[in-house]
């Protein structure tokens, strides 16, 4: 990897929540290099700490110390409103839930971030249709309300929602937690051919070990410590 | 900030749901309904009591210091009048009595009846007539009917009804229509002060009030000086309207109770509009948490939030105007004597109400919102 630029440094990261006896950290001490065109898998049982570690390297979860410099930016020393912009022009995210807006059509659900870029409304829509087919979501599905998608629909409009702003960082929170084995698996595949390029990292959350495969590093956590970064050769 | 995108998706997010909207803007519009109710109901009784200073018609009204209601005035000597023509800015005085009588209707029944004595010469406050002529007041026995709700009280009357008053014959010789009718729902008769003086039992002083037509408002305070100057007082119509209704609103149990069920209804609509609102926020809160994730500031969720609440309010405080006036116009139809009055006073009251509410449940969102941590989305 030395040859690889860095997209995220990762620098003694603590975070605890509670305090006195009740006090936990579910992260400590943790420091990292991620690259560009990395598609890193964050692996290990519930409660390792890993969405926790997601939450902090993508700027939504403020931690107690240590840094996170993305794209040379150190992300915690930005105030609320410029982190939140800085998010929405670097970071894509697609949420275990997906947490898409179940009576917006799928159209609207992905021009939302390009609405908060302030692109016009038709615009967004246009390039929200872009995305989608990116997704390889059938068009006869972009005027739907996302309620009525299936979830490896559902999980495809998440995705294409995430990619709206061209984001060079991907975090995807346990992408097939809700999917079939096969949905999960040809999810993961569509992310890895279409998305993951030389300039872009994809995080990944999972406990699914059906799609290890798919990684390009695999990083294990357990305790809210990384106890084993491996590059997985498969690819 | 893309204020036409956000608005877009602040108002697709709400009426996505219709279900959920439509709840949203009963609740809004049940606050305002509730609100327009009672506002209308006190506004209703507070003018019809003032209806004899309403009616009436004069410019000034001059009576004893300790009237406070158009109701129990205390009779005034001559002098008064007299006093009153003798002022500069005084254009004409007319005396004029307000009382009660008891009527013997042809069937042996007794109606309780207003009395209002006119001006022999002037007929100073005469009513508008709709059948009959004013002149024929002066016939023997003459007393003019309104044509009111209350009128029926009197049976089917019409012109050359007899009926006894104080012993006394009268005979409708007319019908007059008022702008407005009496709060207690009697019948209101109209004759000449000297048959009124006549035929009812008086004390020594019989003038109610000594009604002005003034020169020009200029001359009202040198007007009020010169009567109080005499011991007595001279109050403008809306003067004598207002400690009308202050006497209504505070010094009967009538408008104290009526208005503090305007303000329980207040807050009852404030409650109901506030929590459909709050809930309807704390049903979203996800969406908002994902939208902060994604990247929304902080100034861009409390406009989608405004933008919401404030569609909600107005929507809402229309669907409640509609649902008050139809129900105070069909009020008045079935019900003659119904004293709701919708105005542009208590519309603007409860417009008043509707922006309180939406900024209460604007704030009430903005602060649970704002306090969402974008993490708890990914939590789930």
């Amino acid at each position: 990897m030395d040859n690889k630029k860095i997209s995220i440094r990762v620098q003694n990261l603590t975070k605890c929540f509670g305090s006195g006896e009740a006090k936990t950290c579910a992260v400590k001490n943790v420091s990292l290099d991620i690259y560009y065109g990395e598609m890193l898998y964050i692996v290990g049982p519930s409660g390792s700490g890993k969405t926790t570690f997601l939450s902090l390297i993508s700027g939504v979860l403020r931690p107690d110390n240590g840094k996170v410099i993305v794209k040379d930016t150190d992300i915690w020393s930005l105030d609320t409103d410029s982190l939140a912009r800085f998010r929405l022009n670097n970071i894509g995210f697609v949420f275990q839930d997906y947490h898409l807006f179940p009576r917006l059509s799928v159209l609207e659900n992905v021009a939302i971030p390009l609405i908060l870029k302030g692109e016009d409304w038709n615009k967004a829509i246009n390039l929200a249709k872009e995305k989608l087919q990116m997704a390889q979501l059938p068009e006869s599905k972009y005027e739907l309300p996302a309620y009525k998608l299936s979830g490896g629909e559902q999980q495809r409009v998440a995705i294409a929602r995430a990619l709206a702003t061209n984001p060079t960082i991907l975090a995807l929170d346990e992408p097939t937690a809700a999917l079939d084995g096969d949905t999960g698996k040809k999810v993961m595949q569509l992310i890895k051919e279409r998305m993951l390029t030389p300039e872009r990292t994809i995080l990944v959350i999972t406990h699914d070990s059906r799609i290890f495969e798919d990684a390009t590093r695999i990083v294990h956590m357990e305790d809210g410590v990384i106890k084993e970064a491996s590059l997985n050769e498969i690819h | 900030m893309n204020l036409k995108g956000l608005g877009t998706i602040a108002i697709k997010l709400l009426t996505g749901d219709s279900g959920k909207f439509f709840t949203l803007i009963m609740g809004v519009g049940f606050a305002v309904f509730l609100m327009l109710q009672m506002t209308s109901v006190f506004f209703g009784v507070i003018a019809k009591s003032g209806s004899t200073i309403y009616d009436t018609g004069a410019d000034m009204w001059v009576m004893d210091k300790s009237v406070d209601n158009s109701k129990d005035n205390i009779p005034l000597p001559d002098y008064v009048l007299d006093y009153a023509r003798s002022l500069p800015g005084v254009l004409y005085a007319a005396p004029i009595y307000v009382g009660a009588g008891t009527v013997k209707l042809p069937n042996g029944r007794y109606q309780a009846v207003d009395i209002v004595g006119l001006d022999d010469v002037s007929l100073m406050g005469r009513p508008i007539m709709i059948k009959g002529n004013i002149n024929d007041i002066y016939s023997s026995y003459a007393f003019i009917a309104i044509k009111d709700a209350d009128l029926k009280k009197l049976g089917n009357v019409h012109i050359g009804s007899t009926f006894e008053i104080n012993d006394h014959k009268g005979v409708i010789v007319g019908f007059g229509k008022n702008p407005m009718s009496g709060l207690f729902g009697n019948p209101t008769l109209y004759t000449t002060y000297t048959r009124a003086t006549e035929d009812l039992p008086t004390t020594r002083f019989t003038i109610s009030y000594v009604l002005l037509k003034i020169k020009s408002p200029k001359y009202i305070p040198e007007i009020k000086k010169a009567i109080d100057k005499l011991g007595y007082r001279a109050l403008t119509s809306k003067e004598f309207t207002k400690v009308n209704a202050h006497f209504y609103t505070f010094k009967t149990g009538f408008g104290m109770n009526v208005l503090i069920m305007t303000l329980v209804s207040f807050i009852v609509g404030l409650s109901i509009a506030g929590q459909t609102f709050y809930t309807f926020v704390l049903e979203n809160l996800e969406k908002f948490g994902a939208l902060k994730a994604i990247g929304a500031t902080r100034k861009e969720l409390v406009f989608i939030i405004v933008i919401q609440a404030v569609l909600v309010g107005f929507v809402g405080y229309g669907v409640g105007v509609l649902l008050s006036s139809s129900m105070i116009a069909l009020g008045h139809l079935k019900i003659p004597n119904y004293a709701a009055m919708l105005g542009y006073g208590n519309m603007l009251a409860a417009l008043v109400m509707v922006v309180f509410i939406t900024a209460f449940a604007s704030f009430l969102g903005v602060r649970k919102v704002l306090k969402v941590e974008a993490f708890e989305v990914f939590r789930g």
